[in-house]
């Protein structure tokens, strides 16, 4: 299956919840914010939220900016 | 003399907030913010680099614990992208004061008042405390504080221009009429750019590219929270008239013939 991550196709082997994505990406959860299809994820449903095949998918930070 | 600066339920010591952006690296990024002595930066949300998840961040080097860290909706321009934006950043780090700022266009970043007002009104309703970037333009003010946003943010000049405040006529009028913070937001270029905001009776001056693109941007961020805090001295000290004659300093009385 294939999701869409931050603007790009990236393969996704099997189903997984969000937690162990980001964990399979090294991603510090406390310090990004998710979104899937448009909606935001809140961090305490990362667990139970499973990402499937055409999910798009934004994961942003706080950069520099004025 | 007890001096707070109060932004909706937050109180703050620093009338003066700071940009993050346009650094030379996160490093002189988060020593100018101490220079400054702000309590609060905006900062800007955009994608992790997938590629390179260990690449540091700026929270790795201002701890957003100890600086209030003020998410904005730089880049959008429609109240979709604004609101998607500031979901998102509510998300990341709980915060729900946020700086809204919708753009009319590329060449000037001139605010789209339209877009910004209706994006202001959905996010007072989903309780955020925004912060708006808006024009200087006083009838546009009062309608986002009769939506009841938490400051008022209008422009000095062009963002990133170093113009000043040109218009200093609007800007009294602006605070004149306003019961919620007034921040003077892009524009500013050097020290008495911020001091004259603050002499205007302004509540706080948002400071980016001014700092940041400085030949010393330390030092800069030094001069600009020291002129911030003139400018607001001066301010509350009651300035004395004008008069069109000179009045001698040293008294007439007693001098040598």
């Amino acid at each position: 299956m294939e999701i869409q991550l931050n603007g790009k196709a990236y393969p996704l082997d099997q189903e997984c919840n969000i937690d162990d994505f980001l964990s399979k990406l090294s991603i510090d959860k406390t310090k990004v914010a998710i979104e899937l299809n448009k909606s935001v994820v809140p961090k305490d449903k990362y667990s139970e939220t499973k990402l499937a095949n055409k999910d798009v998918v934004e994961i942003v930070t706080f950069i520099g900016g004025g | 003399m007890s001096d707070i600066f109060k932004i909706g339920e937050r109180t703050f010591n620093s009338r003066l907030i700071v940009g993050t952006g346009k650094y030379k690296d996160l490093q002189e990024t988060a020593d100018a913010v101490k220079a400054s002595g702000a309590d609060i930066v905006t900062v800007a949300v955009r994608r992790v680099n997938i590629t390179d998840t260990k690449e540091p961040l700026l929270m790795d080097f201002i701890d957003p614990k100890k600086i209030t860290y003020l998410p904005n909706t730089a880049g959008c321009f429609n109240s979709e992208d604004a609101l998607r934006t500031l979901r998102l950043a509510k998300e990341s780090g709980g915060w729900n004061l946020v700086k809204l700022e919708v753009l009319g266009d590329e060449k000037t970043l001139y605010p789209n008042m339209r877009e910004t007002l209706v994006a202001a009104e959905i996010l007072v309703k989903e309780g955020f405390e925004v912060m708006v970037y808006c024009s200087d333009d006083p009838i546009a003010c009062k309608q986002l504080e009769d939506i009841g946003v938490a400051a008022i943010m209008p422009l000095g000049s062009l963002i990133g221009s170093g113009q000043g405040i040109p218009n200093k006529l609007n800007i009294e009028i602006i605070k004149k009429q306003s019961k919620v913070p007034v921040i003077v937001d892009a524009g500013i270029g050097t020290a008495s750019d911020a001091a004259i905001a603050m002499e205007l009776g302004c509540d706080g001056v948002l400071v980016n590219s001014a700092i940041a693109k400085a030949q010393n941007p330390i030092l800069m961020a030094t001069s600009m929270k020291n002129a911030v805090i003139a400018g607001r001295q001066s301010y509350l000290s009651g300035r004395m008239d004008k008069i069109n004659i000179a009045s001698p300093s040293s008294p007439v009385k007693g001098k040598i013939n």
